[in-house]
């Protein structure tokens, strides 16, 4: 398996009024085309990493790295123009919550189109098309009258879909996947990662899956990268959670309530503080 | 059974729209009850409708054993029934501090003794009298949630109303503030009513629940059913499926 992202030694941090505060600190992993997922709760700097590799990190963070390298490419000394070629064409990301993250004043399909034309040159009836067909791939039924509705006409699963429909036009080899479910429905969400799964695998695509829920990404992901306070405190291949040896990664598979077991009251976690050295 | 709570043939339109479609529920004192649907099924709008939130069209609902106004709820009403809404950060008042959010209830209700009371809540709910002048930007999802908590207990309601208490929260703090729930309902002996989309937490918390779509009860059943998948509707077998996780063969 070839490598296509390395990070090595990624730190992220944010100067504030009361100091520094450092987001990630010290992330290195590496990823070929494979489904690698990202754990940990709000504040551990999952998100951060994402952003960092995607060039979404705000322009007042200081970040750092002994290699943030993407097929060749220096992501961090690249120019912004490099970046900007890169960032929907070849890495893609797809957003927590649709209703957010959808321009409400544009058509969906418009969206989808603007994404197309600014890396490829086709023709408006080509690009159409194409949109067309790509809504098609993520199962939305009559996917022409889709595209002419507006994000506050469909539903949040449908705008879930219509957003990875938007990511993925342009054929990523990359894609970044920050809490894409969260904010659906159990029902809805097993549809739209099956749509995921499909596609990432019938196009090969590398994707890294952030999210908080560590069972879903396992049953989801190829390996789990689990991180806490900035750093990862386990790496571990989705097959051998049950093996999982750090407390931290063991509190966050047990705290869950799961139906047929009835421990009350539910294990929760008991931080260490050496986790955050 | 006598019921504590019970909603007849409750019916909510909005426009032309039917939010809630005759529903009856009967809530027993002390028990938790859970309901469970996809988003738009009605689960919010019914316990909103309860809690007189959302405008009832038709059919009644009666607080022990008594049919109440379906317009117009009285302050002895709110002394006993409290609600927790889904979003801790969106629930407090951004320019006020803890001390005043758990004042308003009291101040309301015309409670005396508010120094005393304000800080048992902060310490039944977990967080120590360090918190109390401390505005909710400066707390975290789950301690938002466990203030929620507070203001809605601290005047000693029986029954709570909990709107996906923990569905904005992290896993590792849902199980934290799940255990503060079932703690005080134990202490205080309390009657619940909560509604989720995921079926581990309502049968970790709920002793019967009613399953909802399209604003009709199409399921009522207890948890140990639910777990030993003693189903008789297809919809709720999705539900179980889903709240299984993610199977690659099952998905498309």
């Amino acid at each position: 398996m070839s490598t296509m992202l390395t990070v090595d030694d990624l730190r992220v941090s944010f100067p504030t009024r009361t100091g520094l505060i450092e987001a990630v600190r010290g992330v290195s992993f590496t990823l070929g085309r494979e489904r690698l997922g990202i754990v940990g709760e709000s504040g551990s700097g999952k998100s951060q990493t994402g952003r960092a590799i995607m060039g979404l990190t705000p322009a007042h963070a200081k970040i750092s790295a002994n290699k943030l390298n993407f097929d060749g490419i220096d992501l961090l000394t690249a120019p912004a123009k490099t970046r900007r070629a890169l960032r929907g064409s070849r890495i893609a990301m797809i957003l927590q919550d649709p209703k957010y993250s959808l321009n409400p004043v544009m058509s969906i399909g418009r969206q989808i189109v603007e994404t197309l034309r600014t890396h490829e040159s086709v023709s408006r009836r080509e690009a159409r098309d194409r949109a067309i067909a790509m809504l098609e791939a993520v199962q939305i039924r009559d996917a022409a009258r889709v595209f002419d509705l507006h994000p506050h006409e469909v539903s949040g699963g449908m705008g879930q879909r219509a957003m990875i429909a938007m990511m993925l036009i342009a054929g990523p080899e990359l894609l970044v996947a920050d809490e894409p479910t969260s904010a659906l429905d159990v029902t809805v969400q097993l549809e739209v990662l099956g749509i995921l799964d499909k596609l990432v695998s019938e196009r090969g695509m590398g994707l890294i899956f952030i999210s908080h829920d560590l069972r879903l990404v396992s049953s989801f992901c190829d390996r789990v990268i689990v991180m806490y306070a900035g750093k990862i405190v386990e790496e571990l291949a989705a097959s051998d959670l049950g093996n999982a040896k750090h407390p931290y990664t063991q509190g966050l598979l047990n705290c869950m309530p799961t139906l047929g077991t009835n421990r009350h009251p539910l294990p929760v976690l008991d931080r260490q503080l050496e986790w955050a050295l | 059974m006598t019921a504590i709570v019970s909603a007849e043939n409750l019916t909510v339109s909005f426009d032309d729209f039917l939010a809630l479609d005759n529903v009856s529920i009967d809530v027993a004192p002390g028990e938790s009850f859970g309901l469970v649907g996809e988003s738009g099924s009605g689960k919010s709008t019914l316990l909103r409708a309860i809690a007189g939130l959302s405008p009832v069209t038709d059919g009644r609902i009666t607080l022990d054993g008594k049919p109440l106004d379906v317009k117009y709820r009285d302050k002895a009403f709110y002394r006993q029934v409290q609600m927790v809404f889904q979003d801790p950060y969106g629930s407090l008042h951004p320019r006020q501090t803890v001390d005043r959010l758990l004042q308003e209830p009291l101040a309301i209700h015309g409670v005396a003794d508010a120094e005393r009371r304000i800080l048992r809540a902060l310490d039944e709910v977990g967080l120590g009298s360090s918190f109390r002048f401390r505005y909710s930007h400066q707390l975290s999802g789950g301690q938002r949630q466990r203030i929620a908590i507070a203001r809605a207990l601290i005047i000693e309601p029986q029954i709570m109303l909990l709107d996906e208490p923990t569905s904005a929260l992290d896993a590792s703090v849902q199980a934290e503030v799940l255990n503060l729930l079932e703690q005080v309902r134990r202490d205080r002996k309390l009657t619940y009513i909560m509604v989720s989309h995921d079926l581990g937490v309502v049968t970790h918390m709920c002793e019967r629940l009613a399953v909802m779509k399209n604003g009709k009860v199409v399921e009522r059943l207890s948890s140990s059913d639910l777990v030993a998948g003693r189903l008789s509707e297809d919809y709720t077998k999705n539900l179980m499926v889903a709240s299984k996780g993610f199977v690659r063969d099952v998905a498309v």
